[in-house]
């Protein structure tokens, strides 16, 4: 059996979306810059798809800034947010112990230029608190940056109540929705998002291409100087074909965005149940507020590496936060964040589904996880140490 | 492919594996903070290493340079046993990814440190 559950790092592109690119490459190879009929043309497309692309997150087309995928947008919003900021004489940003490093590794960029950050504590539970964003807010805050759902335990963030402090305190607030977009139903209108990340490979999209949401009204500034496409706000010849794949993507998945939602919770939560079944293995993240496809165990006494190639000989394809997996000494910085300790955080395996997968291959993963964790348990000197005793287990 | 074919063998098929009831000597090196601990044993009569076994916790490369670091001393004497470096067990696997020769660091180390307690066991 093959099983594909690594969703969350990327997924496999739907036919459609290859189809309406294909046509979009032999069809409409203009530049939408040029005046001419053949230019035109793929400047219509082009609106067409960044209609498409407001329209799934409540917004207007001239809200919406074509990028290179979430890596840009994420760049693009902070750096953005502080310069705005910094004009104004404010060089605060806050944002979570828990971001992915697009936006962690810019703060840290942005910290050693002069911006001070403050990153929020997630708790056990991997979820963000409005309270703690409002008691963070200084006057010369510039940017409160919270993901709408982490990467690697899955969880949904009040993205609604943060954006309401931060709106109420006039602060721009920008989410990392790279995860969510697709899978989960977002307005940002009703959720108070100023700014808002979203890459099309999470989706069932081609690789490379993503959108950045700015609400009208709010500064944009530019990271790719050069001509004035989008705007002027990201310079580049477009990606046509990249975008309307996206857009493709985008609409299937809106059709489908309930259906496909609880279809994802049905194997998820009986994938949750069969792991539990294993002694000291702990879910990552609160059991409910997640997304539809993420799960996230620690196996006490194991490493995950190993974990992942045993698996993958077996034909699951996942993925890991162990230090192993990650080329650096230290595991996943999201598992430190939700107070895990490092020998935990070793053992950790994530399974991020979609609707591909089948019941049938959730009872065959239960299996073989079972059997893998307990044949790397059996030659582990962490976890002879435990059963004896002489390490104190803490799941 | 992260791994060469090598350490792929030695990870899914090690050799050696499992705790000795009766060591002469015990290595346990690493830390489970940073990811990788090995536990080795061995087996002495004059000064030959007649036996080993390991157990590990880790990555691949830690499970494949365990199993071939008990290969490489197995049946030798001591001293030469002690010679046995990283670079030599990385090189006898086909090579490791270059952010992977910290975990074959371990397997020298797991080496000496059993040794080292079979003396101190054997001078009382
Ligand atoms: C939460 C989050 N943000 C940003 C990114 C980066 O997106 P991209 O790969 O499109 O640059 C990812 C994907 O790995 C992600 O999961
Ligand atoms: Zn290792």
């Amino acid at each position: 059996m093959q099983i594909y559950a690594d969703n969350a790092a990327t997924t496999k592109i739907a036919k459609p979306v290859i189809d309406a690119m294909a046509a979009c490459m032999e069809e409409v190879y203009g530049n939408p810059s040029s005046l001419h009929s053949e230019g035109q043309r793929a400047a219509e497309v082009l609106a067409g798809a960044r209609e498409i692309t407001a329209r799934s997150l409540g917004a207007e087309p001239k809200e919406i800034i074509f990028t290179s995928g979430g890596s840009e947008a994420d760049n693009q919003a902070i750096r953005s947010a502080a310069l705005w900021g910094k004009k104004q004489g404010k060089i605060h940003l806050i944002s979570t112990a828990f971001e992915h490093h697009a936006v962690l590794h810019t703060l840290e960029q942005l910290e050693r230029e002069g911006f001070t950050v403050t990153l929020l504590p997630v708790y056990e539970d991997g979820i963000v608190r409005a309270e703690d964003v409002r008691r963070a807010l200084r006057e010369d805050t510039a940017l409160v940056s919270v993901m709408f759902a982490n990467n690697e335990i899955g969880t949904l963030q009040p993205i609604k109540e943060i954006g309401a402090v931060c709106r109420e305190a006039g602060v721009i607030f920008h989410t990392d929705a790279v995860q969510a977009a697709g899978h989960v139903k977002i307005d940002v209108r009703e959720m108070n998002i100023d700014m808002l990340s979203l890459s099309a490979h999470k989706f069932y999209g081609p690789k490379g291409v993503g959108a950045l949401y700015v609400r009208k009204g709010i500064p944009l500034f530019s990271l790719i100087e050069g001509g004035a496409q989008e705007r002027g706000k990201r310079a580049g010849t477009e990606n046509v074909p990249g975008i309307v794949g996206m857009a493709k993507a985008l609409s299937l998945a809106a059709e489908k965005l309930e259906e496909n939602g609880a279809y994802e919770v049905k194997l998820r939560d009986a994938l949750i149940e069969g792991l539990s079944g294993i002694s000291h293995a702990r879910l990552n993240g609160d059991r409910e507020r997640r997304l539809p496809g993420n799960v996230n165990f620690c196996f006490e006494g194991i490493e995950g590496e190993s974990l992942l190639l045993l698996l993958d000989a077996k034909g699951i394809e996942a993925s890991s936060g162990s230090a192993c997996t990650s080329g650096s000494l230290d595991p996943s910085h999201v598992l430190l964040a939700i107070g895990l300790p490092h020998e935990v955080a070793h053992g950790s395996l994530r399974l991020t589904l979609s609707p591909e997968n089948t019941m049938e291959e959730v009872e065959y993963m239960v299996k073989e996880i079972t059997g893998v964790v307990e044949y790397l348990r059996g030659m582990s000197p962490v976890w002879e140490d435990l059963e004896k005793g002489a390490r104190k287990h803490v799941i | 492919m992260l791994y060469s074919e090598k350490v792929m063998d030695h990870f899914q098929n090690p050799r050696n594996l499992g705790k000795m009831e009766d060591a002469d000597g015990i290595g346990e090196v690493g830390n489970a903070k940073c990811g990788d601990i090995m536990k080795m044993y061995i087996k002495v009569e004059n000064d030959i290493i007649t036996d080993v076994s390991f157990n590990t916790f880790g990555c691949g490369s830690a499970i494949a340079s365990s199993s071939m670091a008990t290969e490489m001393i197995k049946g030798k004497p001591i001293s030469e046993a002690l010679e046995l470096t990283n670079k030599a067990v990385a090189e006898a696997l086909d090579g490791l990814p270059a952010h992977k020769m910290h975990c074959s660091v371990l397997a020298e180390e797991a080496v000496r440190t059993a040794v080292k307690d079979y003396y101190e066991k054997n001078t009382l």
